[in-house]
């Protein structure tokens, strides 16, 4: 299964699940939801952090972070 | 006290809750402090009806109730406890209509804990910009919550808030009563035995946050541990279950109440100025010259545009000084009052336009959306050394004011990143320093010298001098990450918002803040030495310093007028309080080339390191050799000769190895008191003093034995 730290620049994908249990419950909260829509827009240089679109907003987070968040490749 | 019904402001960051509470209060606002937390507390009043007014309690901004860092806890620990004094009548819970499910999940959170709640709907032109259609008369029946639209930075929408304020004060309706994710009942029974009815939710909070709320003793909180063990409950798997379900039912009601009219015409998702923006401000090349560019002109408004204001405080207190010589007898009461209390006052006045500055750039960055995204690139490179994206705000405001600085660290969620950042932060040289720096450089460096015909060498000396100390905060942080250990782990979820327009009045209120609290916090300590240092330099031990005189005259009977007098003061000097101190610890700076009138200046720095200057000044106009009662600071430095050789004292090996000496030495009370609040343990303040001071000895050891 992929991770959202495996999207390139522009790609999407739908949360599936999370493999963090504690990064989870911010995850959640900042609306990072199972079947929810994500799509990466913006990489820092040497591709970490990273900033995402999904439930209509920028959020950003570390690409160790990212990689807790599995995904379905659209 | 005030019996005004207490209505509390709650929102995610960015939904607008300062400009709501601005536009609700207009000038009727005070900061205050929240008893036991060192953390502005901003209250204002409302008058929602003629004659009525209502108290506004501005709360720090959250996604949920559950706190990740110490900003947050504070929220549960009023909206938590019943007792707390700034517990709410009702609360109004600000939501980002463009948003709204993720808003909605922080409403929900709240009104079931039992407080009366009136939903507004901030942002309702952005939402319908994005082709969002909110029906909130149908959403007010779903959530059984009074809802108001409004604009809150236009003032729009402010009557429906007043009325729903209104109905819901006069009903003190809380809707909810059963938890979104049941549990069993035995377990709320047992919460509810302990500690008494509540709502099922609250009991709850009590059960999965008691070691973040101050209002449960130790016993307590074994207690609610046995209960944990005994039920067998873990809140990290309820509260992520918990936000799951919440947000299912949110998703239900936002689906039966917002139309998105992009999805039903399925039109291209529109391109914001946000997004055109962060293609410039997060692109990997030129994010970093747009940040380079944007520090550029910081520093140059802090120290050329600074330098005006600056100037003619330094020429307005010298002036009332003079006036005052003048006009009053001379005596010790004068040289107290003149020296020693106005040259004090006047040397902490004198950071203020720097202080203002940078804290005018620091609040324009945060409000318009740009700093977030500065710690967006930032992150990776702070990580490195142990810190954190968000370290980036604590350092840039370390060039002012450490004390600010530290206090602005409470947003970083990892304790060891904020401790490390707390930890390095007064390393980055503070305004205090630059009069020091200033005026050494001038001593050792020469003026008209530059590097390859273009570079100032005394601007080039200044400039090393601040990349040397944010070189070495890197450096310390980079080792006390290998030191220091980790609790939790260190985490980078952060929302970037949409750029905004900045609110003047938000930024005048932030920069009014900050340098209220350097004058009032860091002055007094500064003016209250400058006293004491008057009074040590002044008097001696015994009867000493009544017999210097006539031993000089005996020894010199030559000297008469100038000379001799000056000779008479400096001998006093010698025998002073002042003087003894200093000589006792010279043979410890020895080795970095100090004497022992270099010694009190480093013992009177050791509060606050901005007295220095004063130090000096207050010295050499006492003991100096020089017949002109004008000279400034940097002749009377000048001419001082090294007894041992023969040349002057304050030569480039000296001249150095103070300057990297004040550089890196924790010479400030106050930092030391903010480090105590905010980590709440001498542990830190002492570790923070030891270290630095340690760093400054062995630094300028180095210095002075490699130069001389």
């Amino acid at each position: 299964m992929v991770s959202l730290a495996d999207l390139a620049i522009g790609e999407k994908g739908d949360i599936v699940g999370f493999t963090d249990e504690k990064l989870s419950l911010k995850l959640l909260e900042m609306g990072c939801l199972p079947g929810s829509e994500i799509m990466m827009t913006h990489q820092a240089p040497f591709g970490d952090p990273i900033a995402i679109k999904v439930s209509g907003y920028t959020l950003s987070m570390r690409k160790e972070e990212a990689a807790t968040i599995l995904i379905n490749k659209k | 006290m005030s019996k005004l019904p207490k209505i509390a402001l709650i929102g995610n960051p960015n939904a607008g809750k300062s400009s709501l509470f601005n536009s609700l209060t207009g000038m009727r606002q005070k900061t205050g402090n929240f008893p036991g937390v060192t953390m502005d507390k901003l209250t204002g009043t409302w008058e929602i009806e003629a004659h009525k007014e209502v108290e506004i309690l501005d709360l720090p901004g959250i996604y949920s109730i559950y706190p990740k860092s110490i900003d947050e806890e504070l929220v549960i620990n009023i909206l938590g406890n019943p007792a707390h004094e700034d517990y709410p009548d009702m609360a109004i819970v600000v939501a980002d209509a463009s948003n709204l499910k993720r808003n909605l999940l922080l409403f929900s959170q709240v009104r079931d804990l039992g407080i009366p709640t009136v939903l507004a709907l901030n942002m309702i032109d952005v939402a319908e910009n994005e082709g969002y259609v909110i029906n909130s008369i149908k959403l007010a029946r779903e959530l059984n919550v009074e809802v108001a639209e409004m604009n809150a930075k236009k003032g729009i929408g402010m009557n429906g808030l007043k009325l729903a304020v209104n109905k819901t004060l006069a009903n003190r309706f809380s809707s909810n009563d059963a938890l979104p994710l049941p549990v069993e009942d035995a377990l709320i029974d047992d919460i509810q035995a302990a500690f008494g009815e509540a709502e099922p939710y609250r009991s709850l909070l009590w059960l999965m946050e008691h070691d973040r709320m101050k209002m449960f003793s130790p016993s307590q909180r074994e207690q609610f541990e046995a209960l944990l063990e005994k039920h067998a409950f873990d809140p990290k798997i309820y509260k992520s279950k918990e936000t799951v379900k919440r947000y299912e039912l949110l998703t239900e009601v936002v689906d039966r109440c917002v139309i998105n009219l992009n999805r039903q015409w399925d039109a291209a998702p529109v391109k914001t100025l946000t997004d055109r923006l962060d293609k410039l401000f997060l692109h990997p090349v030129g994010g970093y010259l747009f940040f380079l560019a944007i520090l550029f002109v910081m520093f140059q408004a802090v120290f050329t545009w600074a330098t005006y204001p600056m100037d003619a405080i330094d020429g307005g207190v010298a002036y009332l000084n003079d006036w005052l010589k003048g006009i009053l007898p001379a005596s010790a009461l004068t040289g107290l009052l003149t020296d020693g209390l106005i040259a004090g006052i006047g040397g902490v006045l004198i950071f203020v336009p720097q202080i203002a500055f940078l804290f005018l750039f620091i609040s324009l960055l945060e409000e318009t959306g740009y700093m977030s995204r500065v710690m967006f690139i930032m992150d990776k490179l702070m990580r490195r050394f142990g810190l954190n994206g968000k370290s980036v705000v604590p350092l840039i405001s370390g060039v002012a004011c450490a004390v600010p600085a530290i206090m602005s660290t409470r947003s970083i969620g990892s304790r060891k990143d904020r401790l490390i950042t707390i930890l390095v932060t007064p390393l980055m040289s503070c305004s205090a320093r630059l009069p020091i720096y200033t005026v050494l450089i001038a001593l050792v460096v020469p003026e008209k010298s530059t590097l390859f015909g273009m570079f100032n060498l005394q601007g080039l000396a200044l400039f090393i001098l601040y990349l040397l100390g944010f070189f070495m905060a890197l450096v310390s942080a980079y080792v006390m990450k290998l030191i220091l250990k980790a609790k939790e782990r260190s985490y980078f979820i952060m929302e970037l918002p949409t750029y905004k327009g900045p609110r003047f009045k938000h930024v005048a209120l932030t920069i009014w803040n900050s340098v209220n609290a350097f004058v009032f916090e860091a002055g007094k300590i500064i003016v209250a030495i400058s006293i004491v240092l008057w009074v040590l330099a002044s008097y001696g031990p015994g009867e000493s310093m009544g017999k210097v005189a006539e031993q000089v005259k005996q020894a010199n009977p030559n000297l008469t007028g100038i000379p001799l007098s000056n000779k008479i003061a400096s001998e006093k000097l010698e025998n002073s309080y002042a003087g003894h101190f200093g000589k006792f610890i010279e043979p410890a700076i020895r080795p970095l080339g100090y004497d022992w009138k270099i010694g009190i200046a480093l013992i009177t720095s050791f509060a606050a390191r901005e007295v220095f200057v004063g130090t000096m000044s207050t010295i050499y106009s006492l003991g100096g050799e020089v017949e002109d009662e004008n000279a400034t600071i940097k002749n009377r430095m000048r001419a001082e000769i090294n007894p041992a050789t023969g040349k002057p004292l304050y030569d480039m090996a000296l001249g150095f190895s103070l300057l990297i000496f004040y550089a890196f030495a924790m010479q400030c009370m106050s930092t030391l008191a903010t480090t105590y609040r905010e980590t709440k343990s001498w542990k830190y303040p002492l570790i923070q003093f030891s270290y630095m001071t340690a760093l400054a000895y062995l630094s300028a050891f180095a210095v002075y034995q490699l130069l001389s």
